[in-house]
């Protein structure tokens, strides 16, 4: 009897362990997702002082469009609050974009080696946060799953892993999703 | 992500699977030498046990490099190529796995696939050719197949194939070139000659018939159905399946081979280097399905998608 019950503990005890693992990597999954995002951004907010002063130099009558992208850069930057900083980061993101189709006007500028480097780096970026986005949601999405479904709900409030939210972005920001079938 | 696990876990066991069995072949052959020359068996399963563990580790260790090597890739910095890495860059982000080594093969054929033990060490490679005829889009999405095969770990099972096995066909293929033209170069003489010729005679035959046999293995092993799960992962990875048809597209209409491919790593690339398999069709020993039927499925995906 007491073997029984010694056993039926020891079972109770691995698969404890197996829920607590598999959450703790689900989790891991997300806040590297998150990182991610945060790397990239600081890229972006490192990238924007050169192109714009690459652009002055030749579009020297786009103030307006200088000042919003430098407004949006600094306030983005102290920004708290996860609604707060992604709706920020989508108004930059069209600000850069309506930067780039200013400078489409300039043919010089579209000839200067430095600028296009610089836009390669820029579009490289903003795909970066994309994916870095479109990665963490996966992971969120994941994550609040495996706490939501049973066995795993008996314990995954109790151990601390409460749900992550996802980050939304603007709609016209997002392509549309590709369903995948696994056959 | 959860689908993706149990592909991980079935590459995973494909790989031990193989080393099982490289592992008893070489230790059956060494024990047959050891018998019928040594007079003891065991030393000589001893020996092939040895031999086959420092084959494994060398493999294990140095296969990435080695595949870049025979293919001839070189490596490059982030300076040379700017978007080629960041659209690498872009893709590992989007998988989820640290950014791999990037190569180039300087040839003007039309080819790139990715090789490694695991996603950390990992590296893709693309030729001159290829690089240069796609635009950012398409470039993506063969990036993207790329990392879908160093995510999902094909690229640990498809190095040791390419590494472990592919040698052997690369051995036999050379041993059988040189007895064959060297015995007929030889030519008549002494009796002695001749039965030395009779015994290089057989062992041209044995060879003639193990290298195909091994090089099926790679092709049945290595399936088909990789290659349209990595174009679906990467259609998944960049939502976007325009840009890989395109470049599918784009690649079926290049007719040169790859001089740097073999029999041995063939399986390894995104499409045949072997014109005449890239379009023969769906066959049991063809390692890839036809840029037809893949191009179709993805079209299936956007449609499904919508």
């Amino acid at each position: 009897m007491l073997k029984a019950i010694l056993a039926v503990a020891a079972l109770l005890g691995a698969f404890v362990v197996y829920i607590y693992n598999t959450l703790v990597r689900r989790r891991a999954a997300v806040e590297n997702g998150w990182s991610q995002i945060d790397v990239q951004l600081k890229r972006r907010y490192d990238l924007i002082p050169n192109l714009v002063e690459t652009v002055k130099g030749y579009a020297t009558h786009e103030r307006d469009i200088f000042e919003r992208v430098a407004a949006l850069r600094s306030a983005s930057m102290s920004a708290t609050g996860a609604s707060e900083i992604t709706s920020l980061q989508d108004d930059l993101s069209s600000a850069l974009r309506s930067l780039i189709a200013v400078s489409e006007g300039y043919p010089e500028l579209k000839a200067n080696a430095n600028f296009l480097a610089l836009q390669e780096e820029l579009a490289s970026t903003e795909n970066k946060i994309a994916f870095a986005r479109q990665y963490y949601n996966d992971a969120v999405k994941e994550y609040n799953i495996a706490i939501d479904v049973f066995p795993n709900n008996l314990l995954s409030r109790r151990l601390g892993f409460e749900p992550r939210p996802m980050w939304t972005a603007g709609e016209a920001a997002e392509r549309a999703p590709v369903s995948v079938s696994w056959s | 992500m959860a689908s993706f696990d149990r592909l991980i876990a079935h590459n995973k066991r494909l790989s031990i699977l193989l080393l099982i069995g490289l592992f008893l072949l070489l230790g059956a052959i060494g024990a047959a030498i050891g018998e019928y020359a040594g007079g003891s068996w065991s030393g000589g399963v001893l020996s092939a046990v040895t031999v086959a563990t420092v084959y494994f580790l060398i493999s294990w260790y140095a296969g990435g490099s080695m595949i870049m090597a025979v293919s001839g890739a070189r490596e490059i910095s982030r300076e040379e190529a700017p978007q080629l890495w960041n659209v690498v860059d872009e893709m590992s982000i989007a998988a989820g796995i640290p950014m791999p080594k990037v190569y180039i093969i300087e040839e003007s054929a039309m080819n790139a696939f990715a090789t490694g033990r695991d996603p950390k060490h990992a590296s893709v490679a693309i030729t001159r050719g290829l690089l240069d005829r796609l635009n950012r889009e398409e470039l993506q999405g063969v990036m993207a197949h790329e990392m879908s095969h160093v995510r999902n770990y094909d690229i640990r099972f498809s190095m040791l194939m390419a590494v472990m096995v592919g040698s052997i066909v690369l051995i036999c293929d050379v041993l059988r070139r040189s007895l064959f033209y060297g015995s007929a170069r030889r030519g008549s003489g002494s009796r002695k000659s001749s039965q030395g010729q009779a015994i290089a005679g057989i062992i041209v035959l044995l060879l003639s018939i193990l290298a195909p046999l091994f090089a099926a293995i790679i092709q049945l092993a290595v399936s088909r159905q990789r290659e349209y799960l990595a174009d679906a992962s990467a259609v998944e990875l960049t939502r976007n399946p325009a840009g890989l048809v395109s470049a599918l597209s784009k690649l079926s209409e290049d007719m040169q081979e790859l001089k740097g491919a073999s029999r041995g790593t063939q399986h390894l690339f995104i499409v045949n280097p072997e014109l005449r398999r890239r379009f023969g069709g769906d066959s049991l020993f063809s390692t890839h399905p036809s840029l037809f039927s893949r191009i179709e499925r993805i079209e299936g995906l956007l449609v499904s998608g919508s």
